[in-house]
């Protein structure tokens, strides 16, 4: 008897070493297609050429800094790192604040099928992938026939194609982002707020509360501290200002306002036909450091203004 | 216990209102393009097409499906999400798994090995000389590899598992003689269903809509998946050579249509599929993400 039970004991003991084997598969991955690449930083501080590859190629000028030194004097510089500003500020803001109201709105629908529906559709256009919802965008905005110019012409406007200027095209970015996530993004608060607290309520009832102040003092105080996260995360990324989506919405006419880090990495490294890998690199580099910083300062500060914190 | 909702009916109303106009609102612009690709070319090419078709038209539909690039696209296209998507499940879910096991050999080495990557990459060019170096250009695994696992999910299925699963059912099972294959399978499975569906139609979606590998690492067009066809059409504004062989004013006629009918054709798959997924966004989402 107590030989057997021995064994078990051992057996049980083996499978908390065997689950490696259910890591491999994934850390293969990671190694390749993570952690090999953060080593290929390097050519950020060198003259690539795929001849002598990534650890054979000469260090770059200025002790390596020549590619950051070229990147930061650039003439369009400023006018990049203003661009990418500009549409992640204006899309942190109202992708922030308006999933909040959202979630209060559809928190108090009580007919059930109602509020199915109308999550159902709200979650609809996070489903458009980027290339139509841009294609979309440039159907109804075409000059000729296009739906937006049909409304113009309707009230008496002059017809014009708003993509083909600097003037509209963060605005066109965040709307149709809007359009897009804003019922996506509800999601965790309306499930927050369902979980909230009952009695809490019960008690606002008791006390002669009504309904709006019952939204202000107990369903937004309830998902403040996640919003607070999200934005976090947010301000993290506000150089990433993702690639995809503003690369397809550029056009000649609205290069001035569409240029932004990542476009700019693209159009001189893959997209040219003399692809400048180290300098690329040195500018992908800078914006992560710059999203490291960010991130950790706004943590920072969450945590001594509010208890909030990512760690 | 006490009607929290009392006397407050205008309240109701005015907030069924404003979501009605809001979701008729968000409905709007793909209304308008399901009333432009059945409508006929040339209401389309004068803009009267508001919300309803006009001059009903099957013309732009029969150009999409005979159209061999289109067709090609959507072909390749269900093969990198079939295969992208099974290889994305199995990749997440077991190590999501192994992580969120009490008894994970050097279990803080493996938390942060897997969330470094979380917050530094290494970029567009370094791992595009990777997937170059591999041999991975123009081939289908370079659509289907690169940005397969999203370590995020990883964390959000890990903290599913450890919060929703006895972990007494998997010591009782070890107990038992059962390999961790057969727990796996058996016990962690099973009781995972609802963040295995937000997963699974994450990995569909996200194969279906994907654009930036075939952007990056693809040149021959007969690899070319449904959104970099897309792409060439509705905004490098190509769509000429897809009316092709038609005379030259008609197929003009026709490319604005077309351009509704492609978005609808490669639309609908997923937007008829994400409702049969709906109840199981809150619970999958909330409870990974909350506590992750």
């Amino acid at each position: 008897m107590k030989i057997i039970l021995k064994k078990k004991k051992e057996k049980s003991y083996s499978t908390g070493k065997g689950l490696i084997l259910f890591l491999i598969p994934t850390v293969v991955y990671l190694l390749i297609f993570h952690y090999l690449p953060m080593s290929g930083l390097v050519i950020a501080f060198e003259d690539y050429n795929s001849y002598q590859g990534i650890f054979g190629s000469p260090l770059a000028k200025n002790y390596g800094f020549a590619n950051f030194i070229n990147f930061f004097n650039m003439p369009n510089f400023w006018l990049i790192i203003k661009n990418t500003l500009v549409i992640s500020v204006y899309s942190i803001v109202v992708n922030t604040i308006l999933p909040i109201i959202l979630a209060l709105f559809i928190n108090e629908i009580r007919n059930k099928h109602f509020k199915k529906t109308v999550q159902t559709i709200s979650y609809a256009p996070y489903f458009v992938s980027t290339v139509v919802c841009v294609g979309m965008i440039f159907a109804f905005s075409n000059y000729e026939h296009g739906i937006f110019n049909t409304i113009a012409k309707f009230f008496g406007g002059k017809p014009s194609n708003m993509l083909e200027s600097d003037t509209w095209f963060s605005t066109i970015y965040v709307v149709s982002g809007l359009w897009q996530g804003l019922g996506w993004w509800a999601i965790i608060y309306v499930g927050a707020l369902a979980n909230a607290n009952m009695e809490l309520h019960e008690a606002a009832v008791l006390d002669g509360a009504n309904r709006l102040q019952r939204i202000w003092h107990i369903n937004l105080p309830t998902i403040i501290p996640m919003a607070i996260i999200m934005f976090i995360l947010s301000v993290g990324n506000i150089l990433s200002v993702g690639f995809e989506k503003v690369f397809l919405m550029q056009t000649s006419g609205n290069l001035g306002a569409s240029e932004i880090l990542s476009t700019y990495t693209y159009r001189v490294s893959l997209m040219s036909r003399i692809p400048q890998y180290s300098y690329a690199t040195a500018i992908g580099l800078f914006n992560s450091v710059v999203s490291m910083v960010m991130l950790i300062a706004v943590n920072k500060i969450a945590k001594k203004v509010g208890d909030t914190s990512l760690w | 216990m006490v009607n929290i909702y009392k006397k407050d009916k205008i309240f109701d109303w005015v907030v069924i209102i404003i979501m009605g106009v809001f979701s008729v609102v968000l409905l709007l612009p793909l209304l308008h393009v399901l009333a432009s690709s059945f409508s006929s070319p040339e209401a389309v090419n004068l803009g009267k097409v508001g919300l309803f078709p006009v001059n009903f038209s099957l013309v732009s539909y029969q150009k999409v499906f005979a159209n061999k690039l289109i067709m090609r696209g959507y072909l390749n296209t269900i093969i990198y999400t079939v295969i992208g998507t099974i290889i994305q499940l199995i990749l997440q879910f077991t190590a999501a798994y192994a992580l969120s096991r009490k008894d994970l050999k050097y279990k803080r080495f493996w938390n942060v090995f897997f969330v470094i990557p979380m917050f530094i990459g290494g970029g567009m060019i370094p791992t595009y000389l990777v997937v170059k170096s591999l041999g991975m250009i123009n081939t289908i695994w370079a659509m289907i590899i690169p940005g397969c696992v999203s370590l995020f999910n990883i964390i959000i299925i890990r903290t599913y598992m450890t919060s929703m699963i006895p972990y007494e059912l998997q010591e009782a099972a070890m107990i038992d003689g059962a390999s961790n294959f057969r727990i796996f399978i058996q016990i962690v499975v099973p009781l995972s269903k609802p963040i295995i569906a937000v997963m699974t139609l994450y990995a569909i979606v996200g194969y279906w809509n994907a654009y930036f590998n075939s952007l990056l690492y693809l040149t021959d067009d007969s690899l070319f998946p449904l959104q970099r066809v897309l792409q060439t059409m509705l905004i490098a504004n190509d769509s000429g050579q897809i009316g092709g062989g038609v005379g030259n004013v008609e197929s003009e006629l026709l490319a604005e249509t077309l351009k509704y009918a492609t978005i609808i054709v490669s639309t609908a798959p997923i937007l008829l599929l994400y409702p049969f997924f709906q109840r199981f966004f809150e619970k999958g989402l909330m409870v990974g993400g909350l506590k992750g």
